[in-house]
């Protein structure tokens, strides 16, 4: 059962996606990823490119290590999605 | 009763919607809407009053945004508007226009998206990407984007698409087969100057009541066809520079159209001398009329984008536009007379408009 926590400016997209959320059975980032885009279509596309691969400037952080989408998760993994510092 | 009337704004951080009716006396601020996200374009299906937004938030990549309740509440979608793993990463939705019951998308590298849910799921066009010339397409300042989608007004099949750097193509054949329509159009940047694709266009508009007449704003002029696009003349004499972005044409009028020109791609791009003006042609081209009273005459060195003017289709009809730098001047009168009806948006990439209950 992961703990993911999400970016304010992403929950505002979705309708009653939550700030932080349990998500059992997922063994990577992508299966993170996956099984919430089952539930809020169109999240998925919000994270990652074509690529497929995160988007440039989402950055996800596993058990404190920034990661990609193939890193693995353990059940107790804290996953933190934060977009990067920019704007103007 | 008054029918509302909408001005709709999309802006470097976010959607505006100024609020009014259609006496245009008074305008509320709505906004931001969409979250904050950089959009390129803010319209609406007039007939089914349905907005759309197309952008690009700088974390969360390329969107469509559709609200039916006037602005109140959005979704939002991007699925489909991708070129495949194999293809180039979409960058931004450039342009957002329905036609009839289904929706086009321009978007950045170039490319033409259709819609039949309402933007909820998207298709590629592809007879336009796989064109002979597309691997000499190369983009701009703004980018390689697909900025101008224009629809003819009852053959499904026809349709004209502009893009920057690249030029004007038109399918027959509702999207199988495009063709590029640029001769007569210079290229004053390239060795060549009247290559078969290469000009930057920069705004692409169809005459009222003419569906063979389109008129274009374009880097190096601007430019009048009769014949659908097949051959351009230059109408550009009159005007002040050789560079703008925006026009569009009086709703029912096909020899009457209105362009903002700048003082020129290398000295600034803001309007000539620092004194706004909307210019105006009554007769297709032939001669061209400054539009002042009511716009600053004095230190405006203000910027209009390509999608930022637009008109209502009340009588006398309206005329807008929104600057690079957060302000909309209005016309109630054709254009004879302005004034500024919203002071410090955000920098305005798109005006639209649309009459609630018409």
């Amino acid at each position: 059962m992961a703990l993911v926590r999400l970016p304010r400016s992403l929950v505002d997209l979705f309708p009653a996606l939550p700030r932080q959320a349990e998500v059992p059975d997922v063994g990577t980032v992508a299966e993170l990823v996956a099984s919430l885009d089952a539930r809020w279509p169109g999240l998925r596309d919000r994270l990652c490119d074509e690529g497929p691969a995160l988007r440039e400037h989402i950055n996800v952080f596993v058990d404190g290590e920034r990661s990609g989408l193939s890193a693995p998760l353990r059940p107790d993994s804290v996953v933190i999605v934060l977009p990067a510092v920019a704007g103007g | 009763m008054r029918r509302r009337l909408l001005l709709l704004l999309g802006t470097k951080k976010g959607g505006f919607i100024l609020d009014g009716d259609e006496t245009r006396r008074a305008w509320r601020v709505r906004g931001p809407l969409c979250e904050g996200w950089p959009l390129n374009h803010l319209t609406a299906d007039p007939v089914s009053g349905t907005l759309y937004a197309g952008g690009r938030s700088f974390w969360y990549g390329p969107a469509v945004f559709r609200s039916d309740d006037l602005g109140a509440t959005w979704s939002h979608s991007s699925e489909g508007l991708t070129y495949g793993e194999d293809g180039p990463k979409m960058k931004t939705v450039w342009n957002i226009t329905p036609v009839g019951d289904a929706l086009y998308a321009g978007v950045d590298p170039a490319g033409l998206f259709r819609s039949d849910d309402r933007g909820e799921t998207w298709q590629h066009v592809e007879g336009l990407t796989n064109h002979p010339t597309r691997p000499t397409w190369e983009g701009g300042f703004g980018g390689l984007c697909l900025h101008s989608i224009v629809p003819h007004p009852t053959d499904p099949r026809r349709m004209w698409v502009a893009i920057s750097a690249v030029g004007t193509f038109a399918t027959e054949d509702g999207g199988a087969a495009w063709e590029p329509r640029n001769s007569g159009v210079r290229a004053d940047f390239l060795p060549d100057p009247y290559p078969v694709t290469g000009q930057c266009v920069h705004k692409l508009v169809m005459a009222p009541g003419l569906p063979d007449r389109l008129y274009q704003e374009n880097h190096c002029g601007t430019y009048r066809s009769d014949d659908a696009g097949r051959t351009w003349i230059s109408i550009e004499a009159g005007l002040p520079s050789t560079f703008g972005f925006p026009m569009v044409t009086h709703p029912h009028d096909p020899d009457t159209a209105f362009t903002v020109p700048l003082n020129g791609d290398d000295r600034g791009r803001f309007m000539p001398d620092g004194r706004a003006a909307v210019w105006r042609t009554a007769d297709a081209g032939a001669t061209w009329t400054d539009l002042r009273a009511g716009l600053p005459q004095q230190d405006a060195y203000l910027g209009v984008l390509r999608e930022a003017m637009a008109v209502d289709r009340l009588d006398p009809f309206g005329i807008y536009f929104g600057t690079s730098t957060g302000q909309v001047f209005a016309s109630a009168d054709e254009g004879r007379t302005w004034r500024e009806i919203a002071s410090f948006l955000p920098p305005i990439h798109s005006v639209e408009t649309l009459l609630v209950g018409s």
